[in-house]
């Protein structure tokens, strides 16, 4: 009993630090889709993020630098679906997967040249790195049973990114549904017209909410790099920018719901990896790949409404061209 | 509107996207400028890797076969104004299906086996788009999230089904048997060396004359028959398809399944013309680019061989240049290929109204309809 329960312990420690740049990257889709951008270019955003963040730390041996760098570069790519989107009325789907794929190629073709190992950035020492936080009393709470598991297992020792992230979501929250911004936001991506017919700019509230979108981003890349591993490596989101996606439509474009989406794909991927191999009783070893496609499949059972119904805001997509 | 306000169609097929590509190019020479290397030697380097020294042109030819493919394919469902991302994942089903045709019927005639393998092919990408186009036509799910789902179920299934079916036995990389050497594509240069001519080898193979057929039949179909004419009312006009009796749901399917069964045909290319053995990865973003040469090729036929044939100089040239220049990795062409996809795509009225303005005539009468 003991030993399961440290293994319970340790995969829902190691769902956290899945989770956290799942969740920064849906609740930065959430904000760009509630106010009616579709953003398919989380994944190109969190890979620019990485790769400046470590490229910067490197550089610089500071993280906090980095974590800087990683946002401005995810901003500004933002900014560049922004005006393709909003200011130039450009296809919203073509214009994220523009950026995926010039990200992709970017991020090892300005690592090769600068630091010449290969694409990769420089491993980067601990200085340079966001690293886990020891909560007070951690070390000589663990051997307490249950309680000292939980708070020195889970609460403790993360780094400063997996609380950021914690925390950004009741504020996301509050944004969203409890300040004017969040109202003209929803709305923006609900009925532009009766946005515009009040007088605010939907091209300005788009821009906003792609500005942020930018930023959360930029916060998940450097995780990566920064915090969750320690340099940047080619395709290191490796279709997490398409997961927190999956995960913001299986949350139905909802902070909270989305939130225990992450948590739920997470929580399947930890368990994966404590699973490779094991023999279960009845079901016998589960292959990897079936937990690995788990979370797509749920998500396409989702859309097609056979489990729930995902209803996207209902602006979605759709340019909009004020009238003359 | 009438035919006077619009620019001559030189200007909207050629001049456009010929801007279009050059801002990309542009942006990608600052960036090689900003790694230290000379853009103009650059693109020296690229065109004589892509077209000059001997197997160069069957190199480029073998990567425009791919992009043909998954052209047509993007462009067919664009008909329809679907977004098939999917275009990955129906080629790594195709090719599975051209595989399995491969592995299983090792002493058959040649020519049946082609046929079952395109067949089969065709079938495996089109069921892949048919569950997307389903969903879509009938639950309203949106095509381009599932088929983004689709693509990574896609990869999944297959890593499942290498390692743990196909896997030749006592081997460590999931890779399944040689297929019988009879079930092989033949190369062009052995084609060519049979009737004298020598050339090169290169991994170019008789489905590049497929990828050819299949144009054809592309254009066929979609502006000479009456289904390609529902298809183009579907995705033009939906409620006005709708009137005209066009089942727009109905439409969305076939327009999907032939999609998926053209990125399909990347198998035929890539598994039984080059690999002869089902390997993971093969389609290598084959799909993706697809994008970019619909978008490029502006969904006509003839565009889309034009682009791919620009992506096959582009993936060739690439490779060569990052032999050449220390400093450039082949990734430098995954940027270029955003950056086309970004602004023959995203940012298509960033050039054109303004580019179209100057090429409009101005109609005396215009006031004077207008007043009626």
């Amino acid at each position: 009993m003991g030993e399961f329960f440290t293994i319970f312990i340790l995969t829902l420690d190691a769902t956290l630090r899945v989770a956290t740049p799942l969740v920064l990257a849906a609740l930065a889709g959430m904000f760009s889709e509630r106010s009616g951008v579709i953003d398919i270019g989380l994944e190109g955003k969190m890979l620019g993020a990485a790769f400046s963040a470590a490229a910067t730390a490197a550089v610089t041996g500071s993280p906090w630098l980095g974590l800087m760098a990683g946002i401005v570069t995810s901003m500004c790519l933002s900014m560049v679906h922004a005006f393709a989107c909003v200011t130039h009325h450009g296809n919203q789907v073509v214009s994220g997967m523009a950026l995926n794929i010039a990200v992709a190629g970017l991020g090892p073709t300005l690592g090769l040249a600068w630091f010449h190992q290969g694409g990769q950035t420089p491993m980067l020492g601990h200085s340079s790195r966001f690293t886990a936080i020891d909560w007070p009393f951690a070390k000589a709470l663990a051997d307490v049973p249950l309680i000292g598991h939980i708070y020195s297992e889970i609460f403790s020792g993360h780094n400063i990114i997996v609380y950021f992230a914690m925390v950004a979501v009741p504020v996301a929250a509050y944004v969203l549904y409890r300040t004017r911004f969040g109202l003209r936001l929803r709305a923006v991506g609900e009925s532009p017209e009766a946005v515009d017919t009040a007088g605010i700019s939907v091209a300005g509230m788009r821009y906003r909410a792609l500005l942020i979108t930018g930023f959360l981003c930029g916060v998940a890349g450097t995780y990566l790099s920064t915090a969750h591993s320690a340099g940047f490596i080619r395709d290191m989101t490796a279709g997490k920018g398409y997961l927190a996606l999956a995960a913001l439509i299986f949350g139905k474009w909802k902070p909270v719901p989305t939130m225990l989406a992450c948590l739920l794909f997470a929580f399947a991927d930890a368990v994966q990896i404590r699973l490779q191999g094991v023999e279960l009783p009845v079901i016998g070893t589960i292959p990897v790949q079936f937990i690995q496609a788990l979370p797509y499949v749920l998500t396409v059972l989702l859309l097609a409404g056979f489990v729930g119904k995902a209803i996207a805001p209902k602006a979605i997509g759709e340019p909009y061209i004020k009238e003359r | 509107m009438s035919a006077a306000n619009k620019a001559p169609r030189w200007v909207t097929l050629a001049l456009v996207p010929a801007v279009n590509l050059m801002a990309a190019f542009f942006i990608a020479g600052l960036i090689i400028t900003a790694i230290g290397e000379n853009p103009f030697a650059a693109l020296e380097v690229l065109v004589y890797g892509a077209f000059v020294f001997p197997e160069a042109l069957g190199f480029t030819l073998y990567y425009t076969t791919n992009f043909v493919f998954t052209g047509l394919a993007v462009a067919m469902a664009f008909h329809c104004r679907l977004f098939n991302i999917g275009g990955e994942g129906q080629a790594y089903i195709g090719g599975l299906g051209v595989g399995l045709v491969c592995l299983y019927m090792g002493g058959w005639p040649f020519p049946i086996v082609l046929i079952v393998a395109i067949m089969a092919g065709a079938l495996f990408g089109g069921a892949w788009a048919f569950i997307p186009a389903y969903l879509q036509a009938k639950r309203g799910s949106h095509v381009v999230i599932t088929t983004i789902m689709f693509n990574f179920i896609a990869a999944a299934l297959m890593t499942y089904i290498m390692v743990e079916i196909l896997i030749k036995p006592g081997q460590q990389s999931p890779e399944s048997r040689e297929f019988d050497p009879g079930t092989w594509l033949p190369f062009v240069h052995e084609m060519l060396g049979a009737i004298g001519i020598e050339v090169a080898r290169s991994p170019l193979n008789l489905s590049f004359l497929i990828a050819l057929v299949c144009c054809v039949l592309v254009w066929v179909f979609i502006w000479h028959t009456r289904w390609g004419y529902e298809i183009r009312t579907v995705g033009h006009n939906e409620s006005a398809a709708v009137y005209a009796g066009i089942s727009p749901s109905r439409n969305i399917i076939i327009a999907m399944c032939i999609s998926g069964a053209l990125a399909g045909m990347v198998g035929i290319n890539e598994i039984m013309g080059v690999q002869h053995r089902l390997i993971l990865d093969f389609t290598g973003g084959y799909g993706f680019v697809g994008i970019a040469v619909a978008l490029m090729g502006r969904n006509h036929p003839i565009g889309i061989v034009l682009a791919a044939l620009l992506f096959g100089a582009l993936y060739q040239g690439g490779s060569e240049l990052a032999f050449e220049m220390p400093n450039i990795t082949r990734h430098m062409v995954v940027v270029i290929q955003g950056l086309v996809i970004l602004f023959s795509g995203a940012l298509e009225h960033l050039f054109r109204p303004r580019i179209e303005a100057l090429f409009i005539r101005k109609p005396d009468a215009v006031p004077a309809q207008a007043a009626e």
